[in-house]
């Protein structure tokens, strides 16, 4: 292992993160059990004062979680100069079969973090906790996800050895490779910008029929997610070309670096908020038929479908702009 | 202005006014925090800007350096090997190297000679380093005396003294002539100490490496990468063991946080249980705790970070320096490059603002749900 604070730092979080969620879990487990709201015993009323601080404590942990996925991907960056072959992230994920797995599973973490306080939220709008049941039960779901997380990423520190020597971004996201990386990598780049213009298409299309009609939360939600796939195909088999100007570069991770002027940050920062927020409006909208929600379902639906169009119109533009502005001409070799 | 960021504003507002109506407290807690930013802040922009500097000082070294080995030592290595080498295609350029070390038991420092390939140096100058010119109180025109390997002294005259802009890599340096320093080691022509050699295109550096430890199997190459990857793990580690070492400081400070948290005083107390009984409800006092925490953290790391930074730029972190940068007679006196690194920043919050969060949750909403009633009565 490499004794480095970044390390440490990501470490403890983690530990703590699965710490406090697991304690959440226990709590959960125990409130599933004795929860009634019609009952004025002395039980419910410490479980309900406990659910602020359970509560607290989740939306703490979520928000941890998030600052340390990128701490994870910015460090995985930085440390590339400690690896013989690695010369971006993916080089140093590659260093032993933890990396990809870490960074999947702190996504995964990250949505499923952003609908459950999507649904606290709405919740806390209830006077009489409608959705406690839901929330909790979500939470034993979750713990697994951030217990597997934490386990994936101390086994990835764990194994790092400088003297491994790996592979990078050349290799892996290649088409001759096998494996995902190369699947996505291998995607024609016609029919990649033809899927990222039809999902975007379906996403803002839904998007809009939300703020409209004020229904269709649900399906705008779906829509966000196999927009969000598609667009993360999209940039590593087409978008990243156009920003390398380089028509075999693949990787997801060069363009945060300085030298492509930070784009990354401009692609992935919008397109995973407006992600978050699209799962958060799904999450929430088939809940407008419990009466004491009745009244903010369709005002926080609307609101997290403004800020996720923002975000996917951000992202899709600056999509096209990186391929327009870039020097890079294909045409008759992929158009 | 949407209601939501009013409502923050005055949160806010009152909160200000409530930490400022309890100043003592409050500042005793500020001070421990900030004590804690600035140590570990410190740390990490000292270690950083080390290892910024060893890079830059590194950029200037030739790609691979080879050396010859006798019985697993280093050895000197004969010219022929120098022509053997022009056979390996991408290297640019390659030139047999002259140094060696000389111990000087009046300052008892370690000195290095070298014979520059960039300058010429007359039979019986030299040009030395600032480091060595402090110590022997030199300067240009002074004559300085040494014992060469034949026990007899030679006199050199200080032709320069170079730039404190190289301090770092120049200090203990002696720059002589060829035939003097063959002379003063005894060093045959012919020989060399190491070879230098220029590879243009970085991706074949280790191509030839291989390559040359298969034409020439009694050396051994040294990469420039790879010294640059040893310098960055060795700051990197020194600055994880004294983190690991921190980590007692961090956690006393999270049980002095939870401490401050957890022991209300009486009128606090009978605070929360007006606020409460006006109508906050338990999720306001929660987010005005927030806001407390907040403000008091961010005014920690930004006091903290920014006292770091004086310290480890503006008096050459006089606290740390002995345990992170090593020592020596002749230690180069070198200013930092200041920078700020946005993944420092981003562990250094993790290592001081979370735990407190974390060390005051609890406390907090303790606090949150006091019933107005049983403080008031």
């Amino acid at each position: 292992m490499l004794l480095n604070p970044a390390i440490l730092a990501l470490l403890g979080v983690s530990a703590i993160v699965t710490l406090l969620v697991g304690a959440a879990t226990a709590f959960g487990l125990h409130l599933l059990r004795e929860w009634d709201i019609a009952s004025g015993s002395e039980l419910q009323l410490r479980l309900e004062r406990r659910t602020y601080l359970i509560a607290t404590l989740v939306a703490f942990s979520f928000v941890a979680e998030l600052v340390s996925l990128l701490l994870f991907v910015y460090n995985a960056e930085a440390m590339h100069t400690q690896f013989v072959g690695a010369m971006c992230a993916t080089g140093v994920l590659n260093v032993n079969p933890w990396g990809w797995p870490t960074l999947f599973l702190k996504i995964a973490v990250f949505f499923t973090g952003a609908v459950w306080l999507a649904l606290n939220h709405l919740d806390n709008q209830g006077h009489d906790y409608p959705l406690v049941r839901v929330k909790y039960g979500l939470l034993l779901a979750l713990f697994p996800l951030v217990l597997a997380a934490g386990a994936a990423q101390a086994l990835f520190f764990l194994g790092l050895r400088p003297d491994v020597i790996t592979s990078c971004c050349g290799a892996l996201f290649s088409p001759e490779s096998a494996g995902v990386a190369a699947e996505v990598a291998g995607l024609a780049p016609a029919r990649a910008a033809l899927a990222l213009a039809a999902s975007g298409a379906l996403v803002l299309g839904a998007g809009s029929w939300v703020l409209l009609r004020g229904s269709g939360g649900g399906p705008f939600g779906a829509a966000g997610l196999l927009a969000f796939v598609v667009a993360i195909a999209a940039v590593v088999s087409l978008v990243a070309l156009y920003v390398y100007e380089h028509p075999h570069h693949h990787c997801p991770f060069c363009v945060l670096k300085p030298g492509h002027d930070h784009v990354g940050y401009w692609l992935y920062v919008p397109l995973f908020a407006a992600t978050a927020l699209a799962l958060g409006a799904g999450a929430v909208a088939p809940w407008r038929r419990v009466p004491s929600l009745a009244h903010a379902v369709p005002g926080e639906v609307r609101r997290r479908t403004r800020l996720a169009v923002i975000g996917y119109a951000l992202f899709y533009a600056v999509a096209t702009y990186a391929i327009l502005r870039s020097n890079l001409t294909m045409t008759d070799v992929w158009w | 202005m949407p209601t939501w960021l009013l409502r923050q504003k005055y949160l806010i507002d009152f909160t200000l006014s409530s930490l400022l109506r309890r100043r003592a407290k409050n500042l005793g807690l500020l001070l421990v925090y900030t004590l804690i930013v600035f140590v570990l802040g410190s740390v990490m922009l000292f270690t950083h800007a080390l290892r910024q500097e060893a890079a830059a000082v590194l950029e200037g070294a030739p790609e691979i350096v080879l050396q010859r080995l006798v019985a697993g030592r280093h050895d000197l290595l004969p010219a022929s090997h120098l022509e053997r080498i022009g056979s390996v295609r991408g290297v640019q350029k390659k030139e047999g190297r002259l140094w060696g070390y000389f111990y000087d038991p009046a300052t008892r420092a370690n000195y290095t000679l070298m014979v520059p390939h960039d300058r010429t140096i007359a039979g019986g100058e030299v040009v030395i380093g600032a480091g060595i010119a402090r110590t022997r109180g030199l300067a240009r025109g002074d004559f300085y005396t040494l014992r060469g390997q034949d026990g007899q002294p030679q006199t050199l005259r200080v032709a320069d003294v170079l730039g404190s802009g190289s301090e770092l890599v120049s200090s203990d340096l002696m720059l002589v002539s060829e035939d003097f320093f063959r002379r003063f080691f005894g060093i045959a022509p012919g020989l060399y100490t190491d070879v230098a050699l220029t590879v243009r295109n970085p991706n074949e550096v280790r191509k030839i490496a291989e390559k040359l430890t298969l034409l020439l199997p009694d050396t051994r190459p040294i990469l420039r990468e790879e010294i640059l990857r040893t310098y960055d793990a060795v700051f990197a580690w020194r600055e994880g063991i004294v983190y690991v070492l921190l980590v007692g400081a961090v956690l006393a400070f999270v049980v002095f946080a939870w401490d401050k948290a957890s022991g209300l005083s009486a009128e606090e107390r009978r605070e929360i249980g007006i606020l409460k009984a006006i109508g906050w409800e338990t999720g306001d006092v929660i987010r005005m705790k927030f806001w407390e925490g907040a403000l008091v953290s961010l005014t920690a790391f930004l006091v903290g970070y920014l006292a770091a930074y004086v310290h480890v730029y503006y008096s050459d972190a006089a606290l740390f320096e002995p345990v992170l940068k090593g020592w020596a007679v002749l230690y180069p006196r070198f200013q930092l490059l200041p920078t700020i690194d946005g993944l420092q920043v981003a562990t250094l919050f993790f290592f001081t603002v979370f735990p407190y969060t974390v060390a005051t949750i609890v406390p907090i909403w303790r606090a949150a749900i006091t019933d107005p009633d049983a403080v008031m009565r």
